[in-house]
């Protein structure tokens, strides 16, 4: 059998779900219920069923918590306080989370299904880190005095932009909550989050402990609810001054209209996409398959850079195909609590149907199915990892994001070849290359037309390193300094000067 | 009288011949597919200059093609920054050695005054291409700190296919705006020009040719905006489009830039801006700045100060100046030197304004000085102050784009920023004052994306320009107006044995 399944052992040793503490919105600085006093259920993959229920908003609560949010922005401290001291109080944060890394990295794994080792040694404290790194920036945004061509002294101010939306997918609650509010705390805006309505639950213990680091009341709101209220709400909020989204291409769509129709907020947007993985007959075979079975099985393929395309160059194809199956059989999928799983359940049950309908795509569609292809045991959204060969282009599983631990492998003769296959594509997100030849990497590199290229790795992140799309996996920058200065927009002053001894 | 008027001489009638007059595709220029064409009109008489071909979705669709080849395929973005900074040279020298031309062209088009044009509006464009030449070759990207052993950089790469969408008023100069960092980057581009002002745009596409852009680089379609204009902001093989206009268009580029492939956007748009004025200021300074702001190439130019601010203490002295020197603003024929204003673009315009005159009357403001049309063939309108204004009067809030000011007075600092701030719009402002505090105060706390101390209109081609609030988003000008058109990709690799980190 191509893969364990400890799906079974899942309702016995390791059903681990922490005390829900927090399940209402956090608007000023205090948990409320939402206006219609309505609730959600918030479900655990492992096993369908419900964890808790948590406050549902809609527009009243937005507006509330843009009120607040525009309060704090206006006439409070945060924007007004030295970049040092947003710093000194965001490495406060760093340290709560640190300090609280347990509970969040299990809130996660009961929510979303993500390996819970995984977030406790790495993803939480990831997390911290960022509040640290963009700490460290806040006080050294720099503006620039400019070269004016007549006696004029003009300069750069680079400004907090105002109140930020924020909408979180579900796939990285936590990793993907601060890759939007740290930057934008360290750069003095204030903000109403919007939590994806599958994975609440850590971004309501967040505001709890950005209010025990003192993060001032009305910078910092989280509102819990869905996409088509209260996410809605944001996206045309007439006083929002930038809305930042992370989830698909559709929705994205929806997003950027509405800032258009309502104020024409700023937008940035990071999408979809159908990474290609291009593998050389140079490549070392044994971590060239480890790299695509991680680029495409990490986190159970939930991930918008998954190398859900592979080509593999024609001299070393069969023998990758070989090893690739010997390696797929020691993937285990089961309970994310359990350190020997690497693969926990999808998130929802939605996503799972979608998931197998789009295996069933790929048998229909004449590929060859590998390994893999159906769920696993009779509980939770468990999925066995999936690899089709005898992929074509233009079939629906080469072309389609489907978000799930599904593999299209392809093979390829030439780099030109290769190239275009690469960037036959609408979106544009992430890239890998594996050779150890210098010009194949750099001519490949600069030919693939997509935000993050990794060349000899793979989902290699980093804070330094600024991430977005090119084509449609949308536009704008996160991480990195780039991130930073998403939350800032640029005044110029200009003032005539007299005598200047230089121009 | 309160403006002296020149319009009705016969002696600056000036038109030249019209030489190009078709769209200019993939280096050629074609008739559209359709075979049509439109009117353009000469705004001093109304009367029609030529027909200019009419561009739609077939031929966006051709422009495209050619744009996506040359980019995909051709040698501009294979040149060194250098090789098409040499290109952009020339095109610059060529653009030098055709000024009156050009200026001309956009004086019968747009009703610009000549010697403006001839003098600073097309030297300035040639400048900008200069500008940017000298940048293409010194566009960096980054190697970053990473916090693991990994090697990684960032690379600006030219963003692809881009769409221009230029407005009427400064047909030559937010050409350029756009055009020259375009270039710089080795992008590929569809430009469309307004449809009052398609004249200069077509002789640029032969000038650009004549220096040695290569085909398909370079693309004009003449048109209207819901159809060629939109196409271009529907179309799946555009990578960016880039929009100076009204907040209403803006709204439907952005609109159908999500509907279709999710295009990166950048707008340009209306304005209210306010000048603030302080008792400390040099009065005769003051009233100047205050007429050249809002009557500036007839009122149409998005940052004009068309909100003015005089603190209590020298508000009287102020409005006697300012009706002095109205007196001596000379409306009329553009071509004639002596005149400061020309005529609106075009009859929707004139009449648009000359209804928010009326708005203002009925509103309950005084009107100051002027209020009506000028002489019976054009459309000429008297430089026209309104006092007594109040911050929710329409003349307040709307954008007029006319030769039309709104005179307000003020009591203490606070006021005058909060009532600068009282606007959905945030394109420019002006201070006027000699105290340091204040300059720095005011200028930090107005939300503006430019903001003019003891000036205004001081532009410059290394100084960013845009919009804050409901006046846009991105910026040109500058530095950051080459990198709208680049887009920044990381490269990550393992290293081994690295000394440091």
């Amino acid at each position: 059998m191509a893969s364990d399944s400890n799906g079974i052992l899942a309702s016995e040793s390791s059903v681990k779900i922490p005390i829900i503490k927090y399940t209402k919105l956090f608007i000023n600085g205090e948990f409320v219920d939402s206006v219609s006093g309505k609730t959600f259920e918030t479900m655990d993959p492992r096993t369908g069923e419900v964890i808790a229920r948590v406050a549902e908003a809609d527009k009243e609560d937005v507006d509330l918590a843009v009120e607040a949010a525009r309060a704090a922005f206006e006439n409070g401290p945060w924007p007004r306080l030295p970049g040092s001291e947003r710093g000194r109080i965001m490495l406060k944060f760093a340290d709560l989370i640190d300090q609280h890394v347990e509970e969040l990295a299990s809130l996660d794994t009961v929510n979303a299904g993500n390996l819970f080792g995984n977030g406790k040694i790495a993803g939480i404290p990831s997390v911290a880190n960022s509040l640290r790194y963009y700490a460290g920036a806040a006080d050294k945004v720099h503006g620039e005095v400019l070269k004016m061509s007549r006696d004029f002294h003009g300069y750069t101010l680079l400004e907090p932009i105002g109140v930020v939306g924020h909408i979180i997918p579900w796939n990285f609650p936590s990793a993907l909550f601060f890759t939007k509010v740290s930057p934008c705390l360290a750069a003095g805006c204030t903000m109403v989050v919007k939590p994806a309505e599958q994975t609440p639950l850590s971004a309501i213990y967040y505001a709890h402990l950005a209010k025990l680091a003192g993060v001032p009341d009305g910078v910092l709101n989280v509102i819990t609810g869905f996409g088509q209220t209260a996410g809605a709400a944001i996206s045309h909020h007439m006083d929002i001054d930038k809305v930042t989204f992370t989830g698909s291409t559709e929705v994205g769509r929806e997003v950027m209209q509405a800032a258009a129709k309502s104020n024409l907020k700023q937008v940035s947007l990071e999408l979809g996409g159908k990474s290609p993985l291009v593998i050389f007959d140079d490549a070392d075979i044994n971590m060239a398959v480890e790299l695509a079975l991680l680029g495409i099985l990490y986190n159970k393929g939930e991930i918008c850079v998954a190398s859900s395309r592979v080509y593999v160059q024609d001299g070393i194809y069969d023998e990758f195909v070989k090893k690739l199956e010997d390696k797929v059989k020691t993937w285990v999928v089961g309970d994310p609590f359990d350190p020997n799983v690497r693969q926990g359940p999808q998130v929802d049950k939605q996503h799972f149907d979608k998931v197998l309908t789009y295996i069933e795509h790929g048998k229909r569609e004449g590929a060859t199915l590998l390994t893999g292809g159906k769920p696993l045991g009779n509980k939770g959204y468990y999925i066995e990892p999936t690899v089709f060969t005898d992929v074509k282009e233009d079939m629906l599983i080469a072309k389609d994001e489907i978000f799930g631990p599904v593999m299209a492998l392809m093979k390829f003769k030439t780099t030109e070849e290769a190239i275009k296959k690469a960037n036959n594509s609408k979106y544009g997100l992430a890239a890998g290359i594996i050779t150890k030849d210098l010009n194949v990497a750099n001519t490949v590199s600069r030919s693939i037309r997509a935000g993050i290229i990794w060349i000899n790795c793979y989902l290699a992140f980093d804070r330094d390193c600024p991430y977005g799309g090119y084509k449609m996996s949308g536009f704008g920058r996160e991480l990195g300094l780039q991130g930073l200065h998403k939350y800032l927009h640029t005044k110029s002053v200009v003032t005539p000067i007299y005598n200047s001894p230089w121009l | 009288m309160g403006t002296d008027f020149n319009g009705g001489s016969a002696s600056f009638v000036k038109i030249p011949a019209i030489k190009f007059t078709q769209l200019f595709i993939n280096g050629g220029f074609v008739d559209s597919v359709s075979g049509k064409t439109f009117e353009t009109i000469d705004p001093r008489t109304g009367e029609v200059i030529t027909r200019v071909a009419e561009g739609d979705k077939e031929d966006v669709d051709l422009a495209v093609n050619a744009a996506r080849a040359a980019f995909d395929h051709g040698t501009w973005p294979r040149l060194p920054g250098a090789g098409r900074g040499r290109i952009m040279m020339k095109f610059a020298d060529l653009i030098d050695q055709h000024v009156e031309e050009l200026a001309t062209l956009d004086t019968i088009d747009a009703g610009k005054l000549f010697s403006f044009g001839k003098t600073r509006d097309i030297p300035k464009v040639a400048e900008m291409v200069r500008y940017y030449a000298g940048a293409a070759d010194k566009i960096h990207g980054e190697v970053l700190k990473i916090s693991r052993n990994l090697q990684a950089y960032t690379m600006l790469e030219p963003i692809g296919v881009v769409g221009l969408i230029v407005p009427w008023n400064f047909p030559s100069t937010l050409l350029f705006a756009k055009v020259s960092p375009a270039l710089a980057a080795g992008c590929t581009m569809v430009i469309k020009p307004a449809e009052q002002t398609p004249l200069s745009a077509l002789y640029f596409a032969y000038l650009a040719k004549l220096a040695g852009v290569p085909d398909g680089v370079f693309n004009v379609i003449t048109g209207f905006g819901k159809t060629a204009g939109a196409a271009i902001s529907h179309h799946m093989g555009i990578d960016k489009v880039s929009f100076t206009g009204s907040t209403e268009v803006g709204r439907e580029v952005m609109q159908a830039a999500a509907k279709s492939n999710l295009k990166q956007v950048s707008l340009e748009l209306g304005g209210k801006s306010p000048l603030v004025i302080f008792e400390d200021a040099d009065i005769n300074m003051a009233a100047d700045l205050a007429l050249l702001g809002v009557l500036y190439n007839k009122g149409e130019i998005c940052v004009a100060s068309s909100r003015i601010y005089v603190q209590e203490g020298i508000y009287d002295e102020f409005v006697k100046k300012l009706q002095e020197k109205a007196k001596d603003w000379v409306v009329g024929d553009p071509f004639d030197p002596n005149v400061h204003q020309g005529p609106q673009v075009d009859k929707k315009q004139f009449d648009k304004i000359l209804t928010y005159i009326e708005h203002g009357k009925n509103e309950g403001a005084t009107l100051l000085t002027g209020g009506k049309p000028l002489g019976n063939k054009g459309y000429y309108i008297e430089p026209t102050i309104f006092t007594d204004v109040k911050d929710d009067m329409l003349i307040a809030q709307d954008e007029i784009f006319g030769p039309v000011m709104a005179l307000m007075r003020f009591k203490t600092i606070e006021e005058a920023i909060q009532r600068a701030n009282n606007t959905r719009y945030g394109l420019a402002a002006g201070i006027i004052t000699k105290d340091l505090n204040v300059a720095n105060t005011v200028s930090r706390s107005i939300r503006a994306g430019i903001i003019w101390i003891n000036c205004y209109f001081a532009f410059d081609r290394d100084c960013p320009y845009g919009g804050y609030k409901m006046s846009g988003f991105g910026r040109e000008f500058g530095m950051q107006g080459l990198y709208e058109y680049l887009h920044s990709k990381s490269v990550v690799t393992p290293i081994y044995n690295s000394p440091w980190l």
